[in-house]
Formats: C-alpha cells, structure tokens, sequence
C-alpha cells in the first residue's frame, strides 16, 4: 500500500499494465516527451520507449482509429484524449467503429481510452464537459467512472485486460485533490461493481466520480442532523450494478441521484427508470435528480459555481427527501 | 491497355496468374449481377450496392499482397475478397442476411470482412475505415512484421476528415500502408468537380508528405503494377503512396438510384471501358486466353455462382433470440485477433522474405 493522488494512481495502473503485458501501449498527444497536459505520462518515454508511447499527429480519429485497428490485430492500446471534450472529433470511431464491432462481426476491440473529463478547473465550455451518457446510451462500449485513487488504478487495470472498448472517465479536480491508499502490484476493481462508501437507512444516494467526495460531506452534514444516507459510488456505468442500486433502495426506501453532467438525458434519467420500474415497492418518496443546469458550462468561476452540484444543493435535497 | 507499364511480362505475370486475375474479376461480375437479380426478386433486404467497373482496381490492387498482409476494403470491393479467399456463398448470405453470413444478419451487402483472410469489415461511414487501417500497419511495425495494409477509399470519401487524417497519420508515423482511391467521379450524385478544386486527388498525396499517382483503374495491369510497387515500398519501409485509380461506375451508386444526374452517353462510355471486356481483348489479342479457355472459365463461374447461390438460400433465417446477444465480447479475445503467427520471422517468410529481413522500420 501507498499513498498517492488519483493521478499518481492512473499513473502506477499504466506503468504496471505496460510492464505487464508488452501489447499494452500508449498513443495521444503530447504524451512523450512531454509527459502528456497533466503529466500522467510523465518519463514514461524514457522506460518504454516511443513505439509504446506514441506521440501523435493532432487528429482524434486518427488516433482513436488507429488504436481500434492495432487493437484488432491483438495489441493493447490506451488511448490519451487531452481533454475528454476533444473526444467528438473521434465520435464515428468511438460510436460506429469499436462500439460496434463486436456484435456485427464478432471482432473484439480491447482499447481504452483515457478521458479527462469534468469541471471544477474554471476551463469553460470546452474542456469541462461531462459526456459520460452519449457513451452509456451507445450498446457495445464500457463506462467507468473512478472516484478514488484505489479505483482509479484498479478500474484501468480492468479496463486493460477487457476485450472490450472501454471509456474510461478520469476527473480532472481530482487528479490532485485527493489522495489515498493504493495498492502495490496488480489488481483490479471490477468492472460493473458499485462500492458503498457510507452506510445509512434513511435515503439512498446513488453518485460518482468527483460528486462522491461532495455527496460524501452532503452526508456528513446530514448525519450531524440525524439524517443517514446510504452513499453508492457507482464506478461504472455501463455495465452499472443494478443490483447494488435495489438493494440498496430496498434498505432506505428512498433514492437521490446526484451527478454533475447536466440533467436533461443524463444517466441519472436512467437510473430513475430503473428504480421505477424495478423497485417501486420499495419505494417511500420520489426519485429525485440533483446535476447540473442544462447549460454549456460557464467559464466564470461564479457562473460554474452556480452551474454545477455543491456539497449545499445536495444537502438540501437530502433534507427534502429525507422529510417526504 | 498494350503499354510497356501494363505489359504482363514485365510485371512477371505468366498465363496463370493472368487468368487468376481475369477470373476472380468474371467471378465478382457475375456475383454481382445475380445479386441485383435477387433484389429485383426482392430477396435482398435493404440496399443493393455493387462494384461494376471497379472489378480490376478491387482484384489488381489486392493481387498484388502475399497472403499474410491485410486489406481495409469498401463497399465495391468483393473482387479483392475472392482473391483473399472468402467463398461465393458467405457473399450471398451476407447480402440475404442469413443466421450463417460473416455477420450473422446482424449487419448486411458490403459491411463485412473476415479475421482468416486478413480482411477489415467496412462499416457505412465513408473513409472510417482508413484510420483502423494505419493502426493496423502500426500494430505490425510495432511488432516487427513485414507486413503492409491496403486501404480503399472513393473520390467522396477521399473529402472526408477521417481520410484527411489518416493519410496524415500514415505519413507521419511513415506506415506501411497504401491508399487505393477508387475515382469512379461520383459521390453517389456528386461529381469530382464538386467534390473539391484539386483536379488530381493523387496531388494530395505532396500535402502528406509521400508520392500519390494516378493510374488506370479499368486496367487490373496498370492497378497490379501500381500496387505492386506501393506494396514492396511500404515493405521496404519507405512509407505510405496514394494511387488513384481513374475510372467509371457502369451502374447507379445503389440500385435504387436512377442516375439521372449522370452526363449524356456516361453509360456507353462506361461500358466501352468495362475493365473485364479490356482485359479479355489484351489477353486474346496476345494469345494469352483461349477460346475454350474463356468458356470453360464462364461455366466453372456460373455453376459456382449457381451452388454459392442455392447454399445460402438453403441457410436459415437468424433466430430473433440472437438480436439481443453479442453486444460485448465474453473475454475469450485471445482467439480473435488478426494474430501474428507465432514469430515475426514466420511473418516475414510467409509474406514472401526470407525471415532475415528486418520488420519494417519506424522512424
Ligand atoms: C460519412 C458518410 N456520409 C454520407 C454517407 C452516405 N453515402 C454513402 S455512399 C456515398 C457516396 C460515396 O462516394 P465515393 O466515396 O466516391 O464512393 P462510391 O460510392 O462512388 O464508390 C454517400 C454520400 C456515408 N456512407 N458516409
């Protein structure tokens, strides 16, 4: 065991992962020499060499492309989109090409592709974006969403050996924000697990990614006034641990989903569903929905505070339900 | 046809080799053309796509790989996957959608490939496939295989973002691949003209960094020799060539389309340029096929077309249980990679080398 940030973290899961197994290599931009725009990649260069970490060209379908046709020639590739925005340029590939490959023609795509996604950085419309749901609604593709450096590592390990594409939702604010125990050598988080972070009988919150850590303090808060909420950090969402999300509502009797994407079509609609169509007799209150606004998100920092979920609007909606 | 680049000889193309690639063009004709009947029988569901007039870039351009390398081909390429092999009878299940075709009827017409011969399944979006293709050359640089990727692509596509990039990629990291532009001179009802302001797309080819040529894409010879050429540079490790193949589509871009945009006399000036009637003419002019030799190929064509035919309508319907299967892959991936074999030497021998050869370089 060490202690180290969510960035440290995908850092060990990737130098394990390419030490491992040598079909594993890198491609994105600026990830050489460089080290990649956040430095996840930082003297990966110099240890494995610049056909395992491949600087490329800036060209996203090229690049999520070219990883989809090595990764069906039986190597291993992980993607590095800079910022998980830039991810559209690459859309045909992501959605039509590996998404689907599976199911027409049998062939497996095993590539990841890295994006650092989420807001909290004051970066605007651009580079903030959480996309997660266009890629949950797409058949044929793995979502995970670590929130702690533990799953951070784990969950890319998991995502490496799947034969599957796999997006894999880094978040930005976390990368240095927070810390925390990782563990040495291999392992992974499977994917499709939920971890409950809290236990608590009277409402269920159902998050992930960077909204754990706040839904987290919400609850803490909470259970100063008496209120104790079960947290569910979901870590993938597709395939999503449906079974973890009954029980759970079949504990408290109430569900709150939190996210930051914004609300209109995002994956909380769909966990919404799910509870009501599968757990309505459990259910002791509305299902309720705590994101974003359905906006671009701002640049100004007042603007983005008000655009996304704070640690005060998931308060309030927990007192709400808890008293319903 | 009878120029010194195309003469047979000179590319060390002996009588067999000629009739090979006379009849895997016949063999993709006449395919063809019992698969427009059978959808004007209404046996094909959806469209109905054919590559009549490209039938000498299809089979000339994949002629020219040994047997270990790979094709990303498109929608008008069913002469390059007869020549790698895949049987007459999988292309009419495809295109009939049953539960024994390449992709079971969960895809349909031109949207397939197949891991054994090499082969990229196309998927609708134009020139999505060139990218896979450099990843794929990419793969093998990394591992130190000689072996080198034919990707396809149309005038219309060749506009494409994805086509833009992948060139650029191709020439930047140097791969091994060789762009085969299929200039028919229409995107559907699109003409070149419209397509862009360049005259030659070949000439895109200098904004990329490597030689782009224009060839004869009714000629299998002058495709063969084209390739043939691209091919080795790329296995020399001399990077990415752009060939574009000048032609004629002889039909409408899918059967449902009525070709009225097309330019009065288009349709007889194709047809004098029908790339199996000026190969047969090169080849009986030099005594290079005979008579007997050309009916007997016509009826070993038609009595194969006629069993490939009578084997996939004999296939069943897929099960409507097998719509909701499949979407992920179960994790046995280990057996569905386009493999190496199992050293890169046998690579290199299978694709025509000795085995002491270097893989290709990256720079
Ligand atoms: C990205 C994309 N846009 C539109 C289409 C619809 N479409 C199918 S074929 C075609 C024309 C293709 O022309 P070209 O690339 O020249 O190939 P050809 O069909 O002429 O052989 C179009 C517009 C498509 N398949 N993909």
């Amino acid at each position: 065991m060490a202690v180290m940030t969510y960035l440290e973290a995908i850092s060990a899961g990737l130098r394990e992962a390419m030490r491992r197994d040598e079909r594993v290599f890198l491609i994105g931009e600026d990830i050489g020499v460089f080290g990649g725009a956040f430095k996840v990649t930082k003297g990966f260069i110099d240890e494995f060499g610049p056909q395992r970490v491949v600087d490329a060209p800036l060209a996203e379908t090229a690049i999520v492309g070219s990883a989809i046709g090595a990764a069906v020639m039986g190597m291993r590739p992980v993607v590095e989109m800079q910022f998980a925005d830039f991810v559209t340029d690459a859309f045909t590939q992501v959605v039509n090409m590996a998404a689907k490959f599976h199911y027409r023609n049998d062939w497996c795509v095993p590539v990841v592709i890295r994006m650092p996604y989420g807001g909290g950085l004051r970066a605007g419309p651009y580079h903030s974006s959480c996309m997660e749901a266009w890629f949950v609604h797409t058949p044929g593709l793995k979502v995970v969403t670590p929130a702690t450096p533990e799953d951070a590592k784990g969950l890319l390990l998991a995502g490496i050996r799947d034969d599957n594409p796999v997006m894999y939702f880094e978040h930005k604010h976390l990368y240095r924000h927070v810390r925390g125990e990782v563990p040495d050598g291999y392992y992974e988080t499977p994917i499709g697990e939920a971890a409950v972070r809290r236990q608590g009988s009277h409402l269920s919150l159902f998050t992930y990614g960077w909204m754990v850590h706040l839904a987290l303090q919400a609850a803490h808060r909470a259970a100063g006034e008496g209120i104790e909420v079960e947290v569910v950090d979901l870590r993938s969402l597709a395939p999503m641990d449906k079974e973890a999300i009954a029980a759970s509502v079949a504990r408290t009797g109430k569900a709150l989903v939190v996210h930051e994407a914004t609300k209109t079509g995002g994956v909380g609609g769909e966990i919404a569903a799910f509870i009501a169509e599968e757990c309505f007799e459990s259910l002791d209150g509305p299902v309720v929905r705590v994101a974003s606004v359905d906006t671009p998100v701002p640049h100004s920092p007042v603007l983005e505070d008000a655009f996304l979920p704070g640690v005060e609007s998931i308060a309030a909606a927990i007192r709400k339900l808890a008293a319903y | 046809m009878a120029t010194e680049t195309t003469d047979a000889a000179r590319l060390g193309l002996g009588r067999a080799d000629l009739h090979g690639l006379l009849y895997h063009m016949k063999l993709q004709r006449a395919l063809e053309d019992r698969i427009i009947k059978l959808y004007y029988q209404g046996k094909i569901p959806g469209a109905c796509y054919t590559g009549w007039g490209h039938e000498a870039i299809a089979v000339g351009a994949a002629s020219a790989l040994g047997d270990r390398d790979l094709v990303a081909p498109m929608h008008r390429d069913l002469g390059a996957f007869l020549v790698r092999g895949v049987e007459p009878r999988e292309y009419f299940a495809q295109f009939m959608d049953r539960a024994d075709s390449p992709t079971r009827g969960r895809d349909g017409n031109m949207h397939f490939g197949k891991m054994s011969k090499g082969i990229l399944p196309f998927i609708s979006h134009m020139a999505a496939s060139l990218p896979v293709a450099c990843g794929m050359a990419m793969a093998c640089v990394m591992r130190g295989e000689a072996r080198v990727v034919l990707s396809f692509f149309g005038d219309g596509a060749s506009s494409t973002g994805p086509a833009h990039e992948a060139m650029n990629f191709a020439g930047a990291l140097d791969l091994p691949v060789v762009f085969v532009l299929e200039n028919n001179q229409f995107a559907y009802s699109t003409p070149v003209q419209r397509q862009t302001r360049v005259r030659n797309l070949a000439d895109r080819a200098a904004g990329y960094g490597f030689p782009g040529e224009i060839t004869d894409g009714s000629d299998v010879l002058a495709v063969y020799g084209a390739a043939k050429a691209a091919v080795e540079r790329a296995r020399r490790g001399e990077g990415p060539t752009l060939i574009e193949c000048r032609m004629m589509r002889m039909r409408g871009h899918s059967e449902a389309d009525d070709m009225s945009y097309l330019p009065p006399g288009w349709k007889e000036h194709a047809q004098a340029q029908d790339p199996i009637d000026c190969f047969v003419r090169y080849l009986r002019e030099r005594d290079l096929l005979s008579e007997a030799e050309a009916s007997q190929m016509d009826a070993r064509i038609e009595a194969e077309v006629d069993e490939a035919q009578a084997g996939a309508e004999a296939s069943p319907h897929p099960d409507p249980e097998e719509a909701a299967r499949d979407v992920y892959c179960p994790g046995d991936g280990e057996t569905r990679w386009l493999r190496r074999s199992d050293s890169a030497r046998a690579e290199r021998v299978d694709a025509g080398g000795t085995g002491e050869e270097e893989g290709i370089r990256w720079r």
